[in-house]
């Protein structure tokens, strides 16, 4: 077993975790940012071929410089008396902090519907990074689906693979979108950049108001029912918004509140030396977890003079945030997507028929094993929370399925 | 190009393809089997849905999304 010591560890290494340690690193105190994939950058500048945006490398290369240890293909699956306990390599290795910064991010909601379980049925981001993988589309028809900007950014990607886009299927009302791109005005960059996008976009029906109601094959098609509209297509891309990854912050005792974690101005957590930023605070997209994760790595250093002056950008982040999640709010009909035969839980094959009749998430894995499989409720857990509006337990160790030797 | 394994055919991909890429490209449709042997294939493309599930080098469990193909590898999938 390995054994490290950091005055600072940031946990994932997206905007929110790149910012603080970008921050942090103008101190002399070790840092650490360590993260499960092999790359830095998280799953908004997820690298394609060695080649990532210019924010990003930026970012990456001023930690480089400043020599924060950037220790990839980690994962956290437990945590005790200020000491990480991760898996890299198939090998246990425990990361002590004397200061902790949680940025694990988000990941897409996933609800389930008739045919979701089919091949080529994918999420939309997870479409997007498995095309970033090398997964060729060149002629593929695909369907983008499912509810938020993310599907904007994905159908354009897709399209820039040489996909034929068919449609993208957004369930939010076309008011509310109008409403929100309004909104727009008021940040010049952004109106710039959603207006390019559009352009981009021309050509492709963007359906507000509708929403996947199954997906079945035939002759190697996929028949997608939209509302009272059939479409043909190869592959499905749909995802609901995103929600926050809280298993670490859980784990560790962080207050959770209405699904968030809950932290004070300078991204403090209700436990001590626990500093948290980016989507695990609040789903808002790459500037306000650069802003959060800046202030947090400035506040772990202790200069919470500086952390203070970037407080307005904070406010303007969070505003914009807020306006997107309920420009995007999931409307009630989406809990009556499934039938009771469709699968809620894909790592134990349960069908919602069987958890319908539980009164809480806990029994329902107690009586049906939902949420027990190797991704320990990640997809299942969430959906189950919008569906039935249960309260998830809090993580329980490990967080992540190891190898028993690890244990 | 890397040559790599799959189900006992030799499968050639460019360099840096993520596996989840390269068995898709190669028409695998079952990554895994379920427990009620429905076959599955990638969700989130990130390492958190456990979908994408295959045997590298006799490891089981194997995250075929959050791992590059290496030169020489052995897949085995449906398992």
């Amino acid at each position: 077993m390995d054994k490290r010591h950091f005055d600072i560890v940031i946990v994932g290494a997206g905007p929110a975790g790149l910012a603080a340690a970008a921050a942090a690193s103008s101190s002399h105190m070790s840092i650490a940012i360590i993260d499960g994939n092999s790359e830095a950058g998280g799953q908004i500048w997820r690298a394609e071929k060695g080649s990532r945006s210019s924010a990003a490398s930026k970012l990456i290369s001023r930690i480089n410089e400043r020599k924060v240890e950037f220790i990839s293909g980690t994962q956290v699956f437990d945590a005790a008396d200020s000491t990480l306990i991760c898996e890299r390599d198939g090998r246990r290795l425990e990361i002590g902090y004397n200061k902790l910064i949680i940025s694990t991010g988000a990941r897409e909601l996933f609800l389930p519907f008739p045919g979701w379980t089919l091949d080529g049925i994918f999420g939309a981001g997870g479409l997007q990074a498995l095309v970033k993988g090398g997964f060729d589309i060149t002629n593929k028809r695909i369907i983008v689906a499912g509810s938020g900007p993310l599907l904007l950014a994905v159908a354009d990607y897709l399209k820039s693979k040489g996909a034929k886009v068919v449609a993208i299927i957004e369930q939010a009302r076309s008011g509310s979108i109008r409403k929100f791109a309004r909104s727009l005005w008021h940040s010049p960059d952004k109106l710039t950049q959603a207006a390019a996008l559009r352009a981009r976009l021309l050509g492709i029906p963007y359906k507000t108001d509708s929403f996947i109601r199954s997906v079945r094959e035939e002759n190697g098609e996929k028949i997608v029912t939209v509302d009272n509209r059939e479409y043909r297509c190869d592959l499905v891309a749909c995802g609901f918004h995103l929600v926050p990854s809280l298993e670490l912050p859980s784990l560790l005792g962080c207050e959770i509140k209405d699904g968030l974690v809950a932290v004070d101005e300078r991204q403090r957590t209700t436990i001590d030396n626990i500093f948290c930023a980016g989507e695990t605070t609040g789903i808002g997209g790459v500037d306000r977890s650069l802003i959060e994760g800046e202030i947090a790595g400035l506040a772990a250093i202790g200069r919470d003079e500086e952390a203070r002056k970037l407080l307005p950008k904070r406010k303007a982040a969070h505003a914009f945030a807020d306006s997107l999640n309920k420009t995007f709010e999931l409307r009630d009909e989406l809990k009556k997507l499934a039938d009771d035969t469709t699968l809620l839980c894909r790592c134990e094959d349960v069908a919602i028929g069987a958890v319908k009749e539980s009164t809480s998430w806990r029994e329902a894995k107690l009586q049906t094993r939902c949420g027990m499989g190797p991704c320990q409720g990640r997809v299942c857990g969430a959906a189950a929370r919008f569906i039935f509006d249960w309260e998830l337990d809090t993580a329980r160790p490990p967080i992540y399925s190891v190898r028993l030797e690890n244990l | 190009m890397i040559t790599f394994t799959v189900n006992g055919r030799s499968i050639q991909v460019a360099e840096g393809t993520t596996l989840a890429a390269a068995l898709l490209n190669n028409g695998i449709v079952a990554f895994r089997n379920s427990v009620t042997n429905e076959s599955r294939q990638p969700l989130c493309g990130m390492g958190i849905c456990f979908e994408c599930r295959v045997e590298i080098d006799g490891e089981p469990h194997q995250r075929s999304c959050l791992i590059t193909v290496r030169e020489g590898m052995n897949v085995i999938t449906g398992g």
